[in-house]
């Protein structure tokens, strides 16, 4: 089944200064963002799909590489959204975009401070998952979109989705919550800060200011990557991928690559290290950290997504030890409590955390037919 | 499972449930109960469910439903926060039978349970003749029956005592769906009640 075609992003600026939750202004920004399908003229068939920590504005269809290969990059989230798929664009308006802080076009640390003419590097604030959903709001009004149909994402994406219901109740209708948590654990929270010291502590890291000295702290960056990609995978899928296979005849007994995850990891940290900016891996994981809609309501959960007015759909995934199924429950329990309409799915899938960007047809058809139900 | 003879249960449960109350319904299936319970009774409805397809469906049929195994409990689910936990003719294929009958009234104000009665006078005539029951109430062969626990009216009600759960009601089936009213342990089918602490 072929998907929505060749794509091109677009560009939105907006002039007017956006107020951070960490307490910054951010005068004037651009966001990035590709759609797919037709707005219908009630402005109701619109969905928001957000990323991830590593994901942008594409996410569906063919577009072009840095080289003018027209087709070369396949969407992020490809297999999810086109004709007949469960984000169907021959009944839905489907948005994607490219989070402030990112490296994919949107302003992030790599733009330019109009204040100084200089790349903001370090000076770029801290934005949060809150900050993200007010922006995502202004493009809603760029759109003419009064509510979204429903507002969806895959672990971080999800968080953004959740937030939507919080903090614009009146302009969500429902949110797909998948792979999501209500709040890192201590766990999840030390990973990400080790991430952050392989980055922090490069040599070629500058304080965040390294654009001006012509480098990248790549080795920072890699190792991040490296760290985070563990935490996506299980442990069985690891042990069926790669086993103990050793790339080439026996141990060599020194420190070059041997065993064939080293290899797959080395090769993920270096294509992401070559395309990624470390300021914004900086600040999407921060963002991960300060997630915490409870945190205002005595950690009471239920009374904090007490003002959602949508109805969720939300999804675990067995072997996702980054966001265990369990949390995916406590957002149902809480929503429950309230009386809220939520719809759960569990998963069975042996690829962790990554799960739910896989192509796996019982999960498809679970957001089929939720987003079967919803009435444009 | 949904034909109108076999779901003669649903009418009752149906009966008990008023407007705007919360109700549970474990094992619900596709939703057939609660998509009823919502339509008909205006009710607020939640399903937990275990198999995928179930879910699927369940999902399709706009239900609240939440993925899970009631084995497990009802952990995660506040006290007191549904008027109606259901468990349809799913009791006797639970392993904790005390367990669960305890979680419904922990997180319920009223448990309803209804289950195939073992001493219907049919069954009794099948083991008589030397073979495990088949009925309507007990559709399966011995081999692949998911049920675990065989029981009757008069055990039910006697772990009932035991567990010190009060009867609230409790209505009698034939296996056409007719109310019995007399020799209920002997003529009824499937027994539905409602139990209270």
């Amino acid at each position: 089944m072929s998907g929505v075609g060749t794509v091109s992003a677009q560009i939105a600026h907006f002039s007017e200064p956006l107020h951070l939750k960490g307490g910054g202004v951010l005068p004037a920004y651009d966001l990035v963002y590709e759609t797919y399908g037709t707005l219908n003229a009630a402005k109701s068939n619109a969905i928001l799909v957000c990323h991830a920590l590593s994901g942008h504005h594409h996410l569906a269809g063919h577009s072009a590489d840095e080289s003018g290969n027209p087709t070369a990059n396949v969407g992020w989230w490809d297999n999810i959204v086109g004709p007949g798929r469960p984000l169907d664009t021959d009944r839905f308006f489907i948005v994607g975009l490219n989070n402030l802080g990112g490296c994919h076009g949107s302003t992030g640390p790599a733009s330019i401070d109009p204040a100084t003419g200089k790349p903001w590097g370090a000076d770029f604030p801290v934005v949060t998952v809150e900050d993200w959903v007010d922006a995502q709001a202004r493009l809603a009004d760029r759109f003419g979109i009064d509510a979204w149909a429903a507002t969806m994402g895959g672990s971080l994406g999800g968080m953004q989705a959740m937030q939507w219901t919080l903090s614009y109740p009146e302009r969500v209708r429902h949110a797909l919550v998948i792979a999501a948590t209500p709040k890192l654990s201590a766990e999840n929270i030390a990973f990400n800060d080790v991430a952050r010291q392989a980055i922090l502590t490069d040599p070629d890291f500058h304080g965040g200011h390294f654009y001006e000295h012509g480098v990248r702290p790549l080795r920072g960056l890699r190792l991040a990557r490296m760290l985070g990609h563990i935490t996506y995978l299980s442990d069985d899928q690891m042990a069926e991928k790669f086993g103990r296979r050793i790339k080439s005849g026996a141990g060599s007994y020194g420190f070059d690559v041997e065993f064939e995850i080293e290899s797959y990891l080395r090769y993920q940290g270096d294509k992401f290290a070559g395309i990624f900016d470390a300021n914004t891996y900086l600040r999407m994981t921060k963002a991960l950290d300060y997630f915490d809609p409870a945190l205002d309501y005595g950690d009471d959960l239920a009374r904090a997504l007490a003002r959602a007015r949508a109805g969720f759909l939300v999804i675990g995934f067995s072997t996702d030890w980054r966001f265990s199924p369990e949390r995916s429950r406590d957002i149902v329990h809480a929503l429950v409590h309230n009386g809220q309409d939520v719809a759960h799915a569990e998963i069975e899938s042996v690829h962790g955390h990554d799960s739910f960007l896989m192509d796996d047809p019982h999960y498809h058809a679970v957001v089929n037919a939720y987003l079967k139900r919803i009435k444009l | 499972m949904n034909s109108p003879f076999e779901r003669a249960d649903f009418d009752l449960i149906a009966s008990w449930v008023q407007p705007g109350e919360r109700v549970l319904d474990l094992g619900c299936g596709d939703g057939s109960l609660l998509r009823r319970l919502i339509d008909e009774r205006g009710a607020k409805g939640y399903g937990l469910e275990l198999e995928d397809a179930e879910i699927l469906a369940a999902i399709a049929n706009g239900i609240n439903v939440i993925q899970g195994n009631l084995e497990q409990g009802l952990a995660g689910f506040a006290d007191q926060t549904f008027n109606h936990v259901v468990l349809s003719r799913t009791l006797q294929t639970v392993r904790h039978t005390e367990r669960i009958l305890g979680e419904m009234l922990r997180v319920g104000r009223e448990a309803v349970v209804s289950f195939p009665n073992f001493a219907y006078w049919k069954n009794r005539m099948a083991v008589m003749a030397g073979r495990m029951p088949v009925s309507e109430d007990l559709p399966y062969e011995w081999f692949d029956t998911p049920n675990l626990r065989f029981f009757t009216i008069l055990d039910f009600e006697s772990l009932c005592q035991k567990m010190g759960l009060v009867i609230r009601e409790r209505q009698v089936l034939d296996d056409a769906g007719r109310a019995v009213t007399e020799e209920q342990n002997f003529l009824g089918s499937l027994a539905v009640y409602r139990l209270g602490r």
